[in-house]
């Protein structure tokens, strides 16, 4: 059964022979890509274009000098790693020979097929990518915007807020009570907020035992919520009257209204809450850039899922967080994937040829304690018909519950690597 | 029959050959590269890991990863994540993944190893492992143990023993011999032996 016999040899081969035909030096020398946005996708799409299509003269622009990773940045918050070790800079990405400028772009300009810096400087591109993440929509809870968020942190940027939020935990009273306000789908990372909480568990139950942790959530239900709540249950009580963790969903008046940040207490539908650490996570939609540059409709962007190019704009490619991916999650691994997907058929246009067929794969870890992992995965294809991306079924999914313990440990240990090696992949 | 298996083993590196000569172009399916591209996330770009334990795949005999992909899709091999994904693949994708990663060089990161366990291992190695596992066990028709991930081979080592992969019966023999000639040293040795491999 697994092995290649001669029959797939003869069908490798005339394939292999038929696609010679195709006019392949028909071709701009160097075509030029620049990719605004220096996250998973932006950074990923960058190095695989190299790595594709070597000729290809790839410019990426981003505004911050080092990249901190969202994913992994919970765990700065339970002091089970440090900022540092999710901070990197791009010299990587310089070794694949990609120019990385320290820039802010407004606006790219589709009509000229250019994009110009805050800094003056003009790039002109054969292809754009966009991948600038998302944004917040700081008019959903009132009496929070930018000002209040330096003390009242969303820490969903990875960066100086996870430090104030990590340093408010600290500070915090013995029985302090944390309270996270989870945001309405869709958001990057949906397991985030759960994960959070767990996180500021396994912190405090060595050091402020008597602490508590509050979800708000404008939701009934929330990513990988079977096995979060038996996890949670096993590490942290959840369910029983002593538990650390405390979720109050949609129904149960989870859903928050107003901020008051002088006396920290929340609006929420049915009553008030007051918390000596308040972590709001808010509504999010496309990053800036997008809306300047004419790519979202309603939240998010368009796109051609076979390449990922802006359904409103040619030669313009929206990925990750930004874009509007269903039925995939606004994830690290998702944006590699697409990444992916986007630098082969912008390739493929370059040689005058076909987009290959997509595939994308998403892996997402959550670490609820030292020793307790879990993951949800799955294996997309596109349907043309409908451009929608479906997770092929019967495949994919949650870990099991009931894991035994050791399968628990192996997650983690593989969430690490699922981190390593994703930034490797990326950036490296 | 001999000269039949070995004309089979042979056949995948003249398809990698043709799929390095022309690459393919015409959009069928997603191409071998395509869907190889999708791993790299755990398991390194182009399948080199950079650890701590995922485990490096680049350079792997291709029967020996179709094995390890059609024993995860059908529940036959433990695991925590690879059987929810092998699932997604039909036969013919995990054999254009098979060829991607064959023709990848391995890239090995050093692993902090002790020297004085590793010494161990290299010994029961040779008496023990080598015969199957050849080139002090390089990536080969037995899978990659040279350098691979220490932590991956201790799971797998855990899940041969205690019964929740099947164990080939002349493995188990010599994992036993291995054992009884020096007890609990036996498998941390012989992991710090690969480990010490890069």
């Amino acid at each position: 059964m697994t092995e290649i016999n001669r029959r797939d040899f003869i069908r490798f081969a005339t394939v292999a022979g038929a696609s010679l035909g195709f006019p392949q030096l028909a071709l701009a020398a160097n075509p030029k890509v620049v990719v605004v946005g220096g996250g998973v996708g932006g950074c990923t799409a960058a190095k695989y274009l190299r790595k594709l299509h070597p000729q290809t003269e790839v410019t990426l622009i981003e505004t911050k000098k080092v990249y901190q990773s969202c994913f992994m940045s919970n765990e700065v918050l339970s002091g089970d790693r440090t900022l540092d070790s999710i901070t990197f800079d791009y010299e990587g990405l310089k070794r694949h020979g990609v120019k990385v400028v320290i820039d802010r772009v407004d606006a790219i300009e589709p009509d000229k097929k250019q994009v110009v810096t805050q800094g003056g400087e003009t790039f002109a591109y054969d292809a754009c990518i966009v991948s600038p993440g998302v944004d917040f929509k700081w008019d959903a809870i009132e009496g929070y915007d930018e000002k209040v968020a330096e003390v009242v942190p969303h820490a969903w940027f990875a960066g100086p807020q996870t430090t104030t939020l990590r340093n408010q935990i600290l500070a915090m009273p013995e029985g302090g009570k944390v309270i996270i306000v989870a945001p309405p789908n869709p958001y990057k990372c949906p397991p985030g907020p759960y994960e959070r909480a767990a996180q500021i568990a396994m912190y405090c139950k060595h050091h402020k035992p008597k602490a508590k942790i509050l979800i708000l959530d404008p939701k009934d239900k929330f990513s990988k919520q079977g096995l979060f709540t038996q996890g949670w249950s096993k590490l942290y009580g959840f369910g029983t009257e002593n538990s650390m963790i405390e979720w109050v969903g949609a129904a149960g008046g989870g859903t928050v209204e107003e901020l008051d940040p002088s006396t920290m207490t929340l609006q929420a539908e049915i009553e008030e809450f007051q918390g000596d650490v308040i972590n709001i996570i808010p509504p999010q939609k496309a990053g800036k850039v997008a809306f300047a540059s004419d790519l979202a409709e309603g939240d998010w962007c368009p796109v051609n899922k076979l390449t990922f190019e802006s359904s409103k704009h040619k030669d313009v490619y929206v990925l990750g967080d930004a874009s509007s991916a269903a039925k995939m999650p606004k994830s690290a691994y998702a944006a590699n994937s697409q990444a992916k997907v986007a630098a082969a058929a912008i390739v493929s246009r370059f040689n005058g040829i076909e987009p290959p067929d997509p595939t994308f794969v998403n892996t997402c870890y959550s670490i609820l304690g030292e020793e307790h992992g879990i993951s949800v995965a799955a294996v997309y294809t596109l349907d043309k018909s409908s451009n929608t991306i479906l997770p092929i079924k019967g495949a994919g999914g949650l870990s099991p519950m009931n894991a035994s313990d050791q399968q628990r440990k192996r997650e983690v240990s593989y969430a690490h690597s699922w981190f390593a090696n994703l930034i490797d992949d990326m950036m490296m | 029959m001999q000269r039949e298996k070995m004309m089979k083993k042979k056949m995948p590196y003249l398809l990698l050959g043709l799929a390095v000569l022309f690459p393919a172009t015409a959009a069928a399916a997603p191409t071998g590269q395509a869907l190889a591209f999708t791993c790299a996330g755990c398991h390194g770009t182009d399948g080199s890991s950079v650890g701590p334990s995922s485990p490096s795949i680049a350079g792997m005999d291709p029967e020996v990863f179709i094995d390890a992909m059609q024993g995860y899709k059908f529940d036959e091999r433990n695991s925590t994540i690879m059987n929810r994904i092998a699932k997604g693949y039909n036969d013919e994708q995990i054999k254009s993944m098979a060829w991607f990663f064959a023709k990848q060089t391995l890239r090995l990161k050093p692993q902090k190893y002790d020297a004085e366990m590793a010494k161990l291992g290299a010994k029961l190695h040779d008496e023990y492992c080598e015969k199957c596992h050849e080139d002090g066990g390089k990536p080969g028709d037995a899978g990659t143990l040279a350098g691979q991930w220490m932590p991956y081979l201790h799971y797998t080592m855990e899940d041969f023993i205690d019964g929740r992969r099947e164990y080939p019966r002349k493995m188990r023999r010599k994992v036993d011999a291995a054992i009884e000639a020096e007890g609990d040293r036996a498998m941390p040795a012989l992991i710090h032996y690969y480990g010490s491999q890069h």
